[in-house]
């Protein structure tokens, strides 16, 4: 479902937009203003965090969004109400992501379920492996819905084929070592890196960590097929607001 | 099936993808360590010669006599060398490191002494090394941190969460997943993904088969009962794996804080307030609310004030394996007081949670019974805290006047 979405909507854009936000940070009020402009700038697709109090693989930016968001009570309940509300108002689809306890804490079973009933398509979490995943993973494809999976440059060759072979959607290919937010080198590196990746997986690419610019959207322009924002979107926010965020979007974003 | 860690349902790695390979390389070169009979020579060798293994079992005679009921021994890890327990599990990781031709080293700290320990192993093997230590325990444990300084690490105050010892271990896993390829995280306790639960106590193992031959040599017998605090849980661990298949009652005690009732504590497992779930990397029992967000713990001994808890011990506590019990931090002053007046020793404060927890029970048993203590470090690095906690007049005095000093 999920990737069909992603190969259409490819046929007339050559690189697709995800965006991240970290629900119920600066408030849910100015969550819901973000996807409205994200989805009015163009945004393709989009990743709900539901907040953690350790976000291991996330840097500064996100981190302390995560701390703030939960210090104001965000719980994991007004989370779903949220997404549940943008999910019926859009016509995009959105993605869960959050860290292994906030489902294993919920029932595995149930949280794909409620995922499924909201109406979201998949979700992404970065410290549920696959060896650790068996649970998550059937009650996912019970559901139809995508566990997405990741790639890293550190990933062989032998292990990105297995993790294709359970994958769906699409795969999230990490561009660099590191946490969310920092700078990422386009480097011929990456296009190598890519190009291993390409050759693994049959479903569709998508590339995060520190994406902020045309140039690097040029770069990924048919190396993959979705360029992925998080901390920037963030920063910006903090900078100059939900407007600031639409403006930077549609700069972004490809003509269709 | 490849072996992942479990221990019941405890355990596991729940690893970001681009920290896959390096676990891989680690789980290996520990494994092929552990084969090797000439690496745990190397090892027990380096401890002795470095370390000043074994560290004496010591009889507490006065002790003894004052509760009147069991006797009491005290394996003194305070004795090792950087005055805790934490270096066993260093200077080991520090060979493994080698093995794999890593040159940097990370470790978080709660109290400092692990710190303090890897910054020696860091000196003394010639990595570079930073230390990543909650901005709450800085101020608690501001003489460590002095001592890192002075021993070549950098030491960075981490300002996210709570402050302290988990926010500590999310740094530097940060950290980790930027540096991978020279940088080792030597994680401090029996926590996180497989294989530090198991590497850790692997290690720390040589503080329970040092215990048990000494016992036996001057009592020609086992003891009945053996008791450790209860942090991350790598002391007790190392003590309890002398007497795993011996008739000897295994007792870990946790941070009662300010009593379990007020939910100011860190006991996990000796409380019913914590629950299973996936965090750092690894399964246990964790202090968290219904949502899973994990809540904030407290102790008057940074090192036990943790969410989380070996899942070695986790499973233990579920089979009944070991007795989970907690002491409160006024029962801790208190024991402290009475070790230092009775038999001229200064544990940590962490390591006065198994005093508190073995001074209730000793009274209530018989003569010729045996009882063992693990001091899992030296107090001295507490004399802020304890000063504070005893109040003495005599201590402030001294601060204001020092203070005045620095001001002139």
């Amino acid at each position: 479902m999920l990737e069909s979405y992603i190969r259409d909507k490819h046929k007339k854009k050559d690189l697709l937009l995800m965006t991240h936000i970290v629900m119920g940070y600066p408030s849910f009020d100015d969550s819901h203003a973000m996807v409205k402009h994200m989805v009015a700038a163009g945004v393709d697709l989009m990743e709900l965090q539901i907040p953690f109090s350790e976000p291991m693989a996330d840097g500064p930016v996100i981190l302390k969004a995560n701390q703030k968001a939960l210090e104001q009570g965000a719980t994991v309940a007004k989370c779903l109400a949220f997404a549940k509300d943008v999910a019926a108002r859009y016509p995009i689809p959105f993605l869960f992501m959050t860290y292994a306890n906030i489902p294993y804490r919920f029932g595995m079973a149930a949280f794909a379920k409620t995922t499924a009933d909201i109406g979201l398509t998949g979700a992404i979490v970065p410290d549920l492996p696959m060896e650790e995943g068996a649970e998550y993973l059937q009650a996912m494809e019970k559901n139809h819905l995508s566990p997405i999976q990741m790639f890293s440059p550190s990933t062989s060759d032998a292990r990105m084929a297995q993790i294709a072979s359970i994958a769906s959607g699409f795969i999230y290919c990490l561009a660099r070592k590191g946490v969310t937010g920092a700078q990422t080198d386009l480097s011929d590196d990456l296009a190598q890196y890519l190009a291993r990746c390409r050759k693994a997986a049959s479903v569709p690419l998508a590339v995060g960590f520190g994406i902020k610019d045309r140039a690097d959207m040029d770069f990924l322009a048919g190396r993959a097929d979705i360029a992925v924002i998080g901390s920037e979107t963030i920063r910006m926010m903090e900078r100059g607001g939900v407007a600031a965020v639409r403006d930077f979007i549609q700069g972004l974003s490809r003509s269709a | 099936m490849k072996h992942r860690g479990y221990y019941g349902d405890f355990g596991g790695a729940f690893l970001p993808e681009i920290l896959i390979p390096t676990f891989d390389e680690l789980v290996s070169t520990f494994d092929s360590a552990k084969a090797d009979p000439g690496f745990r020579n190397q090892y027990e060798t380096l401890m002795a010669q470095y370390s000043g293994r074994p560290t004496p079992l010591t009889f507490a005679a006065n002790l003894t006599r004052h509760f009147d009921g069991a006797k009491i021994y005290i394996k003194r890890e305070d004795l090792n060398h950087t005055g805790a327990h934490k270096a066993n599990n260093v200077m080991g990781q520090g060979l493994l490191v080698k093995k794999m031709g890593k040159t940097r080293v990370i470790a978080e700290t709660g109290a400092g002494q692990h710190g303090v320990a890897c910054a020696t192993m860091a000196a003394k093997f010639g990595f570079d090394c930073t230390i990543y230590m909650g901005e709450k325990d800085v101020m608690r444990q501001r003489p460590n941190v002095f001592w890192m300084e002075q021993l070549g690490a950098t030491v960075v105050p981490v300002t996210d969460g709570t402050k302290i010892l988990k926010d500590a271990i999310n740094q530097a896993f940060r950290d980790w997943v930027t540096h991978m390829d020279t940088t080792h995280y030597v994680l401090g306790t029996a926590c996180g993904p497989h294989p530090f639960p198991e590497m850790v106590a692997w290690f720390q193992s040589i503080i329970g088969i040092e215990a048990r031959q000494q016992i036996l040599d001057l009592e020609s017998r086992l003891p009945d009962r053996v008791y450790a605090c209860v942090g991350g849980g790598s002391n007790a661990l190392g003590l309890f794996a002398g007497f795993l298949d011996d008739p000897v009652e295994l007792v870990g005690v946790e941070a009662g804080g300010k009593g379990i009732d007020t939910g100011f504590h860190a006991a996990r497992l000796s409380s019913t307030d914590a629950g299973a779930g996936i965090a750092q990397g690894y399964k246990t029992y964790f202090l968290q609310d219904d949502d899973g967000q994990m809540k904030e713990t407290h102790s008057i001994s940074a090192g036990l004030d943790y969410v989380g808890v070996s899942p070695i011990l986790a499973h233990m506590h579920e089979t009944g394996t070991a007795r989970f019990e907690s002491a409160t931090d006024a029962e801790v002053v208190d024991a402290l007081k009475l070790t230092m007046k009775n038999e001229g020793i200064i544990p940590a404060l962490e390591s006065a949670h198994a005093f508190a927890g073995a001074f209730r029970e000793a009274p209530t048993l018989s003569r010729d019974q045996i009882i063992i203590i693990n001091q899992s470090g030296r107090g001295d690095k507490d004399i802020f805290t304890v000063a504070d906690a005893l109040n003495d007049p005599e201590w402030k005095t001294f601060i204001q006047t020092k203070a005045a000093q620095y001001h002139a």
